[in-house]
């Protein structure tokens, strides 16, 4: 595991009282992977990413990070780590190539292995275009590619990518989702967090839903998405089918692979745990006992369903 | 050790790069006191003040309040660039970097000290030819006593930019404290002149034994009691300064 976390929490206090942003955070994200946090905003995920990259102290717990002990030895920690911050962290008045420069120097690189370092990170990245230019010239997505690069410049193994989309244009944010694949593809470890459902979906291996300090679900998108809701199966039994509705509904509810059933109108909903094996079997059943089905259709819940169950609120209204 | 001086350089030339690309405000701060120079030191010639004498010597005695005018708005306005900074994440891009974090601070301090005297040195120079007289070890003093106005300035300026960390709050607050610092050193009439609770108020302000010491040091006096309480109480302050800032820096960004 490149990071591992136990009970880890963090409260700030303040002249308005105390929030308790994160209540005991237990994670394990093994390496080679893109790892989401996904979370409506002040779901405690900045925070956490914060703790982890020793931006702030935990106020209790443990955590290894690329095998150091976070809170024994922060400095270790940064050695090995890349951040991306949400704020991105360019100077205007800089160039991506000084900035990229002066980063690898804070890493410990010397003049010219610094010089060698920011060369390639420009060509990595497909900076070459305005890499001379000051950065306040920069589109979003220019800048973004920057950030990113500034966050790897040393060659971590693990970074950490706080909301990389938040703000950009959707061609922008292809750009970045494919930066991260990329990265992945190199071996590296990609910590991010993300306030879009899509971008959980396309981009983890595995996701962490947070809410409110906690997390309430782990796991691939796919293990959410059962775990939570399992599948979602629709037959339709045409205009006239109002009566055989409740008739297959009889034949298939009682099966152990039907979690909940529900009509509506001449629709039968299944609720099931895996919908590519029961969807046969349901099939077969009906087909046995003579009840002829009209239509068929297998839905896959959304990663905004597993939060809704879990949390009882939807991702989307914190979202916007 | 050899750590943090590589690190202080380091953010010291980053943050140098940057302001020589952009001089505007180097340029600006010296246009003040070179007004004042130019417009309103000759006025001073045929005024006499106690602890004041009239003709050339009203250089000697008027130049170290234009340095300290130079001083307390070249580096109390620093915490601008530390909030835009802050703003932009640059600080925080820098702190998850193994970057020492009194490097951090002392690297930016370094900068605004190497401004400040840069633009010492053109005050003085350009004073030559109105009569002021300059000795080597004096104006080495002078300068030294810049560089320690400079880092505690900066510092107070990049401790409360920290805590403030926004323009609209920080603006008002320099502005605020500037004046009365300024005219409480008696940079433009000796403070001998004031009534006695006007001169009580004047002792507890810094800036004032420094522009007492380089009056005796543009005069030509090196070994006075107001020189060394300058160095001394200058010295200790700074060191205090430093620690306080680095102490908000270490800690704040959260």
């Amino acid at each position: 595991m490149i990071i591992e976390t136990k009970a880890l929490r963090k409260t700030f206090r303040s002249r308005r009282g105390t929030v308790e942003a994160v209540r005991g955070v237990d994670l394990a994200v093994p390496e080679g992977q893109v790892f989401g946090f996904l979370g409506p905003n002040g779901a405690g995920k900045t925070t956490t990413l914060r703790m982890l990259s020793t931006l702030l102290s935990p106020d209790g717990g443990e955590a290894t990070v690329v095998g150091v002990d976070l809170r024994r030895n922060p400095g270790e920690v940064r050695r090995r780590i890349g951040y991306v911050g949400q704020n991105g962290g360019t100077w205007r008045e800089a160039t991506a190539r000084e900035e990229l420069v002066m980063q690898a120097r804070l890493y410990g690189s010397a003049k010219a292995e610094a010089g060698r370092r920011a060369a390639e990170s420009i060509t990595a990245f497909q900076l070459d275009a305005f890499a001379d230019r000051k950065t306040t010239t920069y589109s979003g997505g220019q800048k973004r590619r920057l950030d990113i690069a500034l966050g790897l410049v040393h060659g971590p193994r693990l970074v950490f990518l706080d909301e990389p989309t938040t703000g950009l244009d959707p061609q922008s944010r292809s750009h970045v989702w494919d930066e991260v694949r990329r990265l992945r593809g190199e071996g590296m470890t990609v910590f991010l967090t993300t306030h879009y459902l899509d971008e959980a979906d396309a981009l983890c291996d595995k996701i962490a839903i947070m809410d409110d300090g906690q997390i309430v679900a782990e796991g691939t998108s796919d293990e959410l998405k059962r775990q939570v809701a399992g599948d979602v199966i629709t037959l339709g039994f045409g205009p006239d089918g109002a009566e055989t509705v409740g008739t297959a509904r009889k034949l298939v509810a009682d099966a152990d692979y039907v979690r909940k059933s529900e009509e509506a109108g001449t629709e039968l909903r299944l609720y099931v745990e895996a919908g590519a094996t029961a969807m046969p079997m349901i099939l077969r059943e009906l087909d046995g006992a003579g009840v002829t089905v009209e239509s068929i259709e297998l839905h896959r819940p959304s990663l905004d369903d597993v939060f809704l169950h879990q949390t009882g609120r939807s991702l989307r209204d914190d979202a916007a | 050790m050899g750590k943090f001086l590589r690190d202080t350089w380091l953010v010291f030339q980053r943050s140098m790069l940057l302001t020589l690309r952009n001089p505007t405000w180097v340029v600006v701060g010296l246009a003040q006191p070179l007004y004042y120079l130019l417009l309103f030191a000759p006025l001073l010639k045929k005024v006499r003040a106690p602890g004041m004498a009239g003709g050339d010597a009203a250089f000697a005695f008027f130049i170290p309040g234009l340095l300290a005018q130079l001083a307390l708005f070249g580096t109390l306005f620093v915490g601008f660039g530390l909030i835009g900074e802050l703003r932009d994440g640059v600080i925080e891009r820098m702190r998850v970097t193994p970057v020492s974090r009194f490097a951090l601070l002392l690297g930016r301090a370094l900068r605004d000290v190497v401004t400040l005297v840069a633009q010492a040195v053109v005050l003085v120079v350009i004073s030559v030819p109105f009569g002021l007289k300059v000795h080597f070890l004096p104006l080495l003093l002078v300068l030294a006593l810049m560089v320690l106005l400079a880092v505690m300035g900066a510092s107070v300026s990049y401790a409360a930019a920290l805590i403030l960390k926004s323009e609209d709050a920080l603006a008002p607050l320099a502005n605020g404290i500037a004046m009365p610092i300024l005219l409480l050193s008696g940079v433009f009439l000796p403070m001998a002149a004031a009534p006695g609770w006007l001169q009580a108020v004047s002792r507890i302000n810094p800036l004032r034994y420094g522009v007492d010491a380089a009056r005796d040091l543009f005069a030509g006096r090196v070994s006075t009691a107001a020189v060394y309480e300058a160095l001394v109480i200058l010295m200790a302050l700074t060191v205090a300064a430093v620690i306080w800032a680095a102490r908000r820096f270490a800690r704040s960004v959260a």
